[in-house]
């Protein structure tokens, strides 16, 4: 058993998702103190391997790429069995992956395959007398939890998008690039990939560091366009309440709260949301919160930083004008 | 065909968590409810036997109080409960609980396909659904929000999945394990007949060995997680700096200026 790290690289179609790099940001500061390794796995199509350098200025010492057409479309089966395979090899005593919707299935698929144990959507991962500590939310972020997994290895941690800083590139850095082979063949896969519905244009919540959502008060799918409008000009992702989606203003994938997406943007504007603890428990961790609301005794005020009592259908376009003006 | 729907016992949405001084989490009078995510699942169940015929059975495993869910999901409409649970079960992390609940569908043999909700909210660890899965061996088709095809005769589903870009469309043969998202449908009410053939069923409760389970590959022994610490998080200070000009423009371009100063624009 070696203090070694893994993590595994998430794309789509050769895009890396942001918090494979920021845990790798995180993998290197363990190596640094234990004086260990990090491994990337880069596990795609054709062409990923293109990706393995900005992998090793992000932090790894080694690559192992697979490129193939199994691994094209993501699936659970293909990437497990390679997965697993190089974690028997090495014996890391860490594999990070983030806590997308596709971490979210590796992770605990990975934990049955090896007998081990995997904590979900940490937030912070600290090393006490020697062990790991991860935290996460628990209870919709109304409680916080210690997690350890003392005896079995290695730990599995997925890791919550945004919640480790991402590591600024060192292009000077180097390290082996390493070719594996597929673990399974198309034919020993059971599940097939038939197609693809892209998401309407826009920026992903998840990754967003700015977010605009709109709640009741926009009272109609029409009194998003402010909301919109005031996104375009700040380059943020489009958010909702629940009381927006059900009324069906905007498509669930827009919904951030506890039973929408968790969001931790540097900037979270909410525009007509009252503040239900529910919604509170989605983006709660956001770095600064502005809230807009007619209602000066909404609950929204008690959570954000700066607040304006008023209209938002007469402060949100105003916003957007004066954003405008100043960011020309 | 034999749908089995897997589910959680949680405090309600609303509930107030606290922590005492020993670390015990309460829930203060908030009622245990049907983990609401697995509303979505028993729902796709009931319309799928709606449309293929056969029968839905809504497993738990949890301690005596658990038997408030399985009745929830009677009531919306499932034929048969059971409730699997020894004292050993006790601290099952989701490494325990997925050997667990796959033990007790290997036991009844017949099922064509296992439904979870995404995610317990109390737990929120999204992960019972996938290791259930690969412990039976199934596809694991995981945040379904559209159940777009199934052919029971030959045995295939077709689904479409999220993911952060958009949705994935897979086939899959059955028997496959789906985990639902809300958005796939609108949960029904209980019904008044349901609550009644609710509150007279039986609920089964099946033991390790009733299972064939190995007692050592459950609650603490079986677990790979440990959590030692539970906390409140730090309240945040203060209220929001309200900001007011004289005009709209004038506050709209203070906030500007605050927004700039905390670089976050």
């Amino acid at each position: 058993m070696s203090n070694d790290i893994f993590v595994w690289i998430e794309q789509f179609r050769g895009q890396p998702a942001s918090v494979s790099y920021e845990a790798l940001g995180l993998a290197r500061r363990l190596a640094d103190n234990w004086g260990s390794k990090v491994t990337a796995c880069l596990f795609g199509g054709e062409g990923v391997a293109a990706l393995a350098q900005e992998a090793l200025s992000h932090g790894a010492d080694r690559v192992l790429v697979a490129e193939d057409a199994t691994l094209a479309e993501f699936r659970i089966e293909p990437q497990i069995a390679l997965l697993a395979r190089a974690v028997r090899e090495a014996n890391p005593a860490v594999v990070l992956i983030g806590a997308t919707f596709r971490g979210r299935e590796l992770g605990p698929a990975l934990a049955v395959e090896l007998d081990t144990g995997c904590v979900a959507d940490c937030t912070a991962l600290e090393l006490e007398e020697g062990h790991l500590v991860a935290t996460r939310p628990i209870y919709a972020g109304k409680l916080l939890c210690k997690c350890v997994i003392p005896e079995r290895r290695p730990q599995i941690f997925t890791i919550r998008v945004r919640a480790f800083p991402r590591p600024e590139p060192d292009t000077a850095r180097s390290g082996e690039v390493i070719q594996v082979q597929p673990g399974l063949t198309e034919e020993e896969i059971a599940v097939k990939v038939t197609g693809f519905l892209e998401a309407a244009a826009g920026v992903s919540l998840a990754e967003a560091s700015i977010i605009v959502s709109g709640g009741r008060g926009v009272g109609g799918p029409e009194g998003f366009a402010p909301i919109r409008e005031l996104a375009e000009v700040l380059g943020a992702a489009v958010g909702a309440s629940r009381a927006a989606v059900d009324a069906g203003w905007i498509p669930y994938e827009h919904q951030v709260g506890q039973t929408g997406k968790t969001v931790s943007p540097d900037l979270y504007i909410a525009c007509g949301i009252s503040g239900a603890i529910q919604h509170q428990a989605g983006m709660r961790t956001s770095k600064v919160i502005v809230a807009i609301n007619k209602d000066p005794d909404a609950p929204i005020f008690k959570l954000a930083h700066y607040g304006i009592v008023g209209d938002l259908f007469k402060v949100v376009p105003a916003l957007t004008a004066a954003l405008r003006e100043r960011m020309r | 065909m034999h749908i089995v729907v897997c589910t959680k016992q949680t405090p309600d949405s609303e509930a107030k968590m606290s922590v005492d001084a020993s670390g015990k989490v309460s829930w203060g009078g908030s009622p245990l409810i049907i983990n609401p995510w697995d509303e979505y699942a028993v729902e796709e169940a009931l319309r799928l036997r709606e449309m293929h015929g056969g029968k839905v059975t809504v497993i738990s495993m949890g301690p005596p109080e658990a038997v408030e869910a399985l009745k929830h999901a009677i009531a919306m409409g499932c034929d048969e409960a059971v409730r699997i649970w020894e004292d050993a079960c006790a601290d099952s992390d989701t490494l325990a609980t997925s050997y667990v609940l796959a033990k007790a569908i290997e036991k009844m043999g017949d099922v064509d396909l296992v439904l979870f909700g995404k995610s317990a909210i109390d737990s929120q660890t999204w992960q019972v659904g996938v290791a259930v899965a690969r412990r039976l061996g199934l596809p694991a088709l995981m945040y379904v929000i559209k159940i777009a095809a199934l052919d029971p005769a030959q045995k295939t589903i077709t689904v479409e999945r999220l993911l952060e870009e958009g949705r994935q469309v897979v086939t899959a043969p059955l028997p496959a394990v789906v985990g639902t998202t809300k958005g796939i449908n609108e949960p029904r009410y209980t019904s008044f007949m349901g609550i009644r053939k609710a509150a007279r069923m039986a609920y089964p409760t099946w033991s390790l060995a009733d299972i064939g389970a190995e007692v050592n590959k459950v609650g603490v022994a079986g677990s790979g997680v440990r959590w030692p610490e539970i906390f409140m998080p730090p309240a945040r200070e203060g209220e929001a700096e309200i900001i007011k000009g004289e005009t709209i423009e004038e506050t709209v371009s203070l906030l500007v200026d605050r927004l700039l100063a905390e670089k976050v624009i």
